[in-house]
């Protein structure tokens, strides 16, 4: 789950940190009041949970509550990266001194807490580690051990502090937070990009972004009543398949691609791409997937707006091929016949019952998945 | 013997009463492994497919001589289970279960091997070896009935059946194959599962599949560079179309702050000199090539 800024800054703000003062906003009055209280300049954000909202115009700055309101009313409903701007944060305009780059997050390799600190930042990491990979500073936190004095010093030092300041001392409380943040709320990525000295010489977080495990949602119902109410990057489709139960990820081809299991399912969106197509979507059923399963799976697609044409490919170990067979066509028979081709790889168990299945509703079965493969691409090809 | 499994390894299934733990403890008792108990707290003293259920794992041990466990435990609880097993002595645990909070698995992962403890998954397949017909898993039985010396180390579940059946078919045996499984997290990463295959003579061709995300595939080609990995190696990467930032089923499958794509790990890969296969289906031919060489 990506949390918003504003709910990242409530975080930070709940450990001890100080953020620039802030109101979230839903409605162009609300901007104005907001912009009014809080005091202009002030700068509108839009909460989308995308990388990179400010070059796509999600940022803007105000100067006067008029200003703010007539802005708002531009950034309301517009679309960044395919989500819709349905809320904005009004913060305090901050003239800064320096901005650096701070986040948190696991290391697959060692299995370990890894902090990344920079003292540049503003621009995202992989730029950092483009143009300049020297400034970019990782320091280990073993979960076993915990976070150590050592390690703040030495994160704090790099950032440019000298000991015994204030600015020190707000800067260390904030890698102290972060690591708790991490730690108490299961996440996956604590970020504060920039991390800034304003003029007044304080340390703060101009932004701030958190992201929490899925897996670990079941705890922390604070979190799942927020993601409930507003399901930010989740788009319809994959709202709908994550209720059914399979993993769903919208692409923008026109072929449509139903697998189980991750890697084969990525594997045949890959072979799709290889002869020539463009996949429309990742759907995985899973393993041993029901034939009410593959109904489901099946229908999304036939309701789907691009995909043109449907790739079924079925590795089936333990699923059983009659069951796939009987999924589509009882998708085909609720749709009343058709609407689209369908291609099916099928392999598995009880295969003989389930070619004549599929025989019987028009539908072709490949033995190769390949060839199954280059038909799909050239039936979305006319 | 094969590395990880053989003829003494014995099996204790946790979880072994749910659906899906009885399911494939029946499985593998088929496939020829050895399971000698079953744990599921409550349910001590009833039998599973004529298999002992025990409350908890340190008198499965004890009682039944187990060295190795498969955990089919709920997610909420599964992380608990791993840490049971360690404490009860096993030396391999294999963690079947999906959608285990990573905080949790990194603790008990961590906890599992400075107590050297083998520990596959979690998010995965579990491992099969057809020489011995051991299998600690849930892999399709029908697909692993022709032993023989090529070992298949991958990310994926389905992807693995699919390609070690195209192996089979195109004339290859299977010494074993481990599904390291799909989390950021796991006991043994695909690069240490490589190595640790790599170091069996009875292997003669390794098979890694990979799948975007982390950096797994990276670390491996750059141990191959520096000779290490001592064996013929041919490498498939799902996920070449992945847009960044998304997860692809797999919780470990993410492309996130511009590390894990397909290209970085096709690139380390060929750059090594392993060969990459385009598609899962010219895996058998690149193996076949450099094989005869």
């Amino acid at each position: 789950m990506k949390l918003h800024e504003y709910e990242a800054k409530e975080l930070f703000s709940k450990y001890g940190v100080k953020i620039p003062p802030g109101k979230l906003a839903l409605t162009p009055e609300e901007v104005y009041k907001a912009a009014k209280e809080i005091g202009t300049p002030v700068v509108l954000k839009a909460q989308v949970v995308v990388a990179g909202r400010g070059k796509a115009g999600g940022i803007k700055v105000a100067n006067s509550p008029e200003e703010a309101y007539e802005l708002s009313k531009k950034m309301f409903g517009m679309n960044i990266k395919g989500l819709t701007v349905k809320k904005l944060y009004v913060t305090k305009y901050l003239e800064v001194e320096r901005e650096m780059y701070l986040s948190l997050i696991i290391d697959r390799a060692t299995r370990r807490y890894l902090f990344l600190a920079s003292p540049v930042g503003g621009m995202d990491i992989e730029e950092i580690a483009r143009t300049s990979p020297e400034k970019i500073k990782r320091v280990y936190v073993d979960p076993s051990v915990g976070l150590r004095d050592y390690h703040v010093r030495s994160i704090v030092s790099w950032l440019g502090f000298k000991p015994g300041t204030q600015q020190w001392q707000q800067a260390a409380s904030i890698v102290q937070a972060m690591y708790r943040i991490m730690v108490e709320y299961d996440a996956e990525l604590v970020e504060s990009n920039p991390l800034a000295v304003s003029k007044e010489g304080d340390v703060i977080p101009i932004d701030a972004r958190i992201i929490v495990d899925d897996n670990a949602l079941f705890k922390h119902p604070d979190l799942e009543k927020a993601l409930e109410e507003d399901p930010r990057d989740v788009t319809e489709f994959e709202a709908y398949a994550k209720r059914i139960g399979f993993h769903y990820v919208e692409l923008d081809g026109d072929v449509g691609i139903i697998g189980n299991g991750a890697g084969l399912t990525m594997a045949t969106m890959d072979l799709v791409y290889h002869f020539g197509g463009r996949p429309a979507n990742f759907l995985d059923i899973g393993g041993g997937a029901s034939r009410e399963v593959v109904k489901e799976a099946v229908k999304v697609l036939l309701n789907h707006p691009r995909a043109k044409v449907i790739f079924i490919n079925i590795f089936g170990g333990i699923t059983r091929a009659d069951e796939v067979a009987l999924g589509i066509k009882d998708a085909l028979a609720e749709a009343g016949g058709a609407a689209k081709k369908i291609v099916v790889r099928l392999k598995g168990t009880n295969e003989e019952l389930g070619r004549a299945i599929l025989a019987e509703v028009g539908v072709p079965l490949f033995e190769s998945a390949e060839e199954a493969a280059k038909k799909a691409v050239e039936l979305a090809r006319l | 013997m094969t590395v990880l499994v053989g003829p003494n390894t014995k099996v204790v299934v946790q979880g072994a009463t749910g659906r899906e733990g009885s399911f494939h403890l029946q499985r593998m008792l088929e496939y020829g492994t050895k399971v000698v108990a079953g744990v599921t707290p409550g349910k001590g003293g009833t039998t599973v497919h004529g298999v002992s259920v025990y409350d908890t794992v340190e008198e499965a041990v004890r009682k039944e001589g187990a060295n190795a466990s498969v955990i089919f435990v709920p997610a909420k609880f599964a992380a608990d289970a791993l840490l049971e097993a360690v404490d009860a002595g096993v030396e391999l645990a294999v963690v079947i279960t999906e959608h285990i909070p990573v905080h949790d698995t990194l603790r008990a992962v961590n906890y599992a091997r400075a107590r050297g403890v083998t520990v596959i998954g979690p998010n995965c397949p579990g491992l099969v070896a057809p020489p011995v017909r051991v299998k600690l898993g849930i892999m399709p039985n029908n697909v692993y009935q022709t032993p023989g010396k090529i070992a298949v180390v991958s990310r994926s579940g389905t992807l693995t059946y699919e390609i070690s059946y195209q192996l089979i078919r195109a004339g290859f045996g299977i010494n074993i194959a481990i599904g390291v499984g799909g989390d950021p997290i796991v006991g043994l990463d695909l690069m240490e599962a490589t190595l640790k295959v790599a170091s069996d003579p009875e292997v003669e061709g390794i098979v890694v599949i990979g799948e975007v995300g982390g950096d797994a595939e990276e670390r491996l080609a750059r141990l191959y560079a520096e000779g290490v990995v001592n064996k013929p190696l041919v490498a498939y990467v799902a996920g070449r179309t992945a847009p960044p930032g998304k997860r692809m089923g797999h919780a470990g499958a993410i492309v996130m702050l511009g590390s894990g794509d397909a290209k970085s790990k096709i690139e380390a890969f060929t750059s090594v000199g392993i060969p990459v296969a385009e598609t899962p289906f010219e895996v058998p031919q690149l193996l076949a090539k450099l094989l005869k060489k």
